[in-house]
């Protein structure tokens, strides 16, 4: 895992890039992501099926990792078996 | 990191939605995308080094920006405007290139370095037309999206690189993805070799806010298409503004009642300009941007309420903030130093230092930024207590009389303030005596009535230090200015070397 990376669930259509890298286990719908996708998806985990959402921003509680959520689905993001939050976006007006 | 992934989750999120509209034609991002996998297929068979674009704005700047990062090489923006002499040697700074647009010119500039030269036309067709593999993986290069040549009012230009990870820091950073409303519009007039040009095309692409592209910026055909396209959004260096404001007050027709937001920068914004545009579109939002090129854009904001609040309070510090360029985007760090690089507290005039992920500091040929990532900008300013960041010019411009820091905008303020004087500017000039003394030009609003050289001296002598009354003084009919505004300090500088 480092920045710029994407990774995708092995149980659904998520799809993540990476923007802070950390140490551990990147996790979707419950089984760990990876670089590319599985022949057959495997089973959501039913604690881990909250959904992703595209073009939000995700965070562990003690901001190590920081995703982009770049294709939604329907598990939901974690890190080392923790659920992800979705990152409070600063509203700025546009200036360009 | 590719900034093409702005373009692919809007193509992903709204392929038929329409992104871009230029002369009539609409671009779907869905389209938008496939061209720009097409040009980068063109780029990668041709084995080019930059995909330039020597064009108004056109679908052509957003397809080469998007097709050079899919390519992984750089898009390198020129400026039609140039000389030829200048031009040229930008071209030979670049080969072997693919350029896209007046390709008579270019091919007659630089023939022999080994350049592609496509037309608009040729190029957006060949894009469309040619067909790579699917959703290809971009190409990482060396991670630079763009290089853009600095419009040089000071020195030579520098090459300054801005790479996918400085562009997407900031739009990732600053903008909400697919967050405007299907309805939502922003006009794009800034030529396609201004930092803003580059910026507009990607913030709008990721916030899925439509593009009016406006191929170069006319007052009535500006007010023309934003009344036809009902645009929401615009941004406007303050001469542009200045140009529409006296369209207006002319009578040119137009509706523009859908314009919920004008964002401005790039220049010093004149005080009664900004009075006359809060007064004339009262329901507006208005922002101030402060950015440069090295910093991929805005890193400071004067928003919408500080705007209003500088327009009813009486409080002098709001009032005074309408100067400023507002607080440092949450994004960026900002500092005033000393000539010794210590920070400065608030109040106190130095230079401007940034430091951020979407700050580059980064030239063709070295890094400007210091040990500790920081930037500095050669702008000078100071921040208030409450962090409002106010500009003085350049670092560069600081007159020093016999060791005595001078200012030029306070010169300038004063003078501005007569009535008989449309503009002033105050610059450094030798001096046996000083080393530098003051030197002013001045333009009147009646050549034919001008103000003489004791009545000038005067009027600073009455307001300001005796060491800031003008030594020299040159009565000019204009100021020289580039085309986007800035006052070319240079060549006014050269009025008194004769």
């Amino acid at each position: 895992m480092k920045p710029g990376s994407k990774l995708k669930s092995t149980v659904c259509d998520t799809e993540v890039m990476v923007i802070r890298a950390g140490e551990g286990a990147l996790e979707c719908g419950g089984a760990p992501m990876a670089a590319d996708k599985p022949t057959e998806p495997g089973e959501i985990n039913p604690d881990f099926a909250g959904g992703s959402q595209m073009g939000k921003r995700y965070v562990d509680a003690d901001g190590t990792v920081e995703l982009l959520c770049v294709k939604a689905g329907k598990g939901s993001l974690a890190f080392n078996g923790s659920a992800l939050t979705i990152k409070a976006a600063k509203s700025l007006p546009s200036s360009d | 990191m590719n900034i093409s992934l702005l373009l692919e989750m809007a193509a992903e999120a709204g392929p038929d939605r329409v992104g871009l509209i230029c002369e009539g034609r609409r671009w779907r991002y869905g389209e938008l995308l496939s061209a720009a996998q097409g040009a980068a297929q063109i780029m990668i068979e041709g084995h080019y080094s930059y995909i330039a674009l020597l064009d108004e704005s056109s679908e052509a700047a957003a397809i080469a920006l998007f097709g050079a990062a899919l390519a992984g090489i750089p898009y390198v923006p020129l400026n039609y405007r140039l000389a030829n002499i200048d031009l040229a040697a930008q071209l030979k700074r670049i080969a072997p290139a693919c350029i896209i647009g007046d390709v008579e010119r270019a091919e007659k500039l630089d023939p022999d370095s080994g350049h592609c030269f496509l037309s608009r036309t040729e190029f957006v067709s060949g894009a469309q037309s040619s067909t790579p593999q699917a959703s290809p993986e971009p190409r990482e290069g060396e991670g630079i999206a763009a290089q853009i040549f600095t419009s040089g009012t000071t020195a030579a230009p520098k090459a300054a690189l801005l790479r996918h990870s400085n562009l997407l820091g900031y739009i990732l950073g600053s903008v909400e993805f697919m967050a405007a409303d299907e309805c939502d519009a922003q006009i794009v007039c800034v030529p396609p070799y201004h930092i803003a040009g580059i910026s507009a095309l990607m913030s709008s692409i990721y916030a899925m806010r439509r593009i009016v592209l406006l191929p170069a910026f006319d007052p009535d055909e500006w007010l023309h298409l934003v009344t036809k396209e009902k645009v929401t959004n615009a941004f406007l260096v303050p001469t542009m503004l200045g140009r529409i404001v006296e369209r207006l007050d002319d009578g040119v027709a137009a509706d523009l009642s859908s314009l919920s937001a004008i964002a401005y920068g790039g220049g010093r914004m004149p005080p009664e300009l900004i009075a006359r545009a809060l007064e004339m579109f009262p329901v507006t939002d208005f922002t101030n941007a402060y950015g440069l090129t090295e910093t991929s854009s805005t890193i400071a904001l004067l928003g919408p309420d500080d705007h209003r609040l500088a327009q009813y309070s009486d409080d002098p510090a709001a009032k005074a903030r309408l100067g400023s360029v507002g607080r440092p985007i949450p994004t960026v760090e900002v500092e005033v130093r000393d000539e010794d690089g210590n920070a400065l507290p608030a109040g106190e005039r130095g230079e401007v230092y940034v430091r951020g992920e979407q700050v580059s500091g980064e030239y063709r040929e070295r890094s400007a930024l210091n040990a500790e990532g920081w930037f500095p900008t050669r702008d000078a300013g100071w921040l208030d207590e409450e962090g409002y960041l106010f500009l003085a010019g350049r670092a560069d411009d600081v007159i020093v009389r016999g060791g005595e820091n001078i200012s030029p905008e306070e010169i300038e303020d004063v003078l501005a303030e007569h009535p008989a004087i449309a503009e002033a500017v105050a610059i450094g000039v030798p001096s046996v005596e000083w080393g530098e003394a003051v030197g002013i030009a001045v333009v009147f609003r009646d050549p034919s009535a001008p103000l003489d050289e004791e009545t000038l001296r005067t009027l600073i002598r009455d307001r300001l230090r005796s060491s800031r009354v003008p030594e020299q003084i040159r009565i000019v009919d204009f100021m020289p200015y580039n085309e986007m505004g800035k006052l070319l300090r240079r060549e006014i500088r050269s009025l008194f070397q004769s």
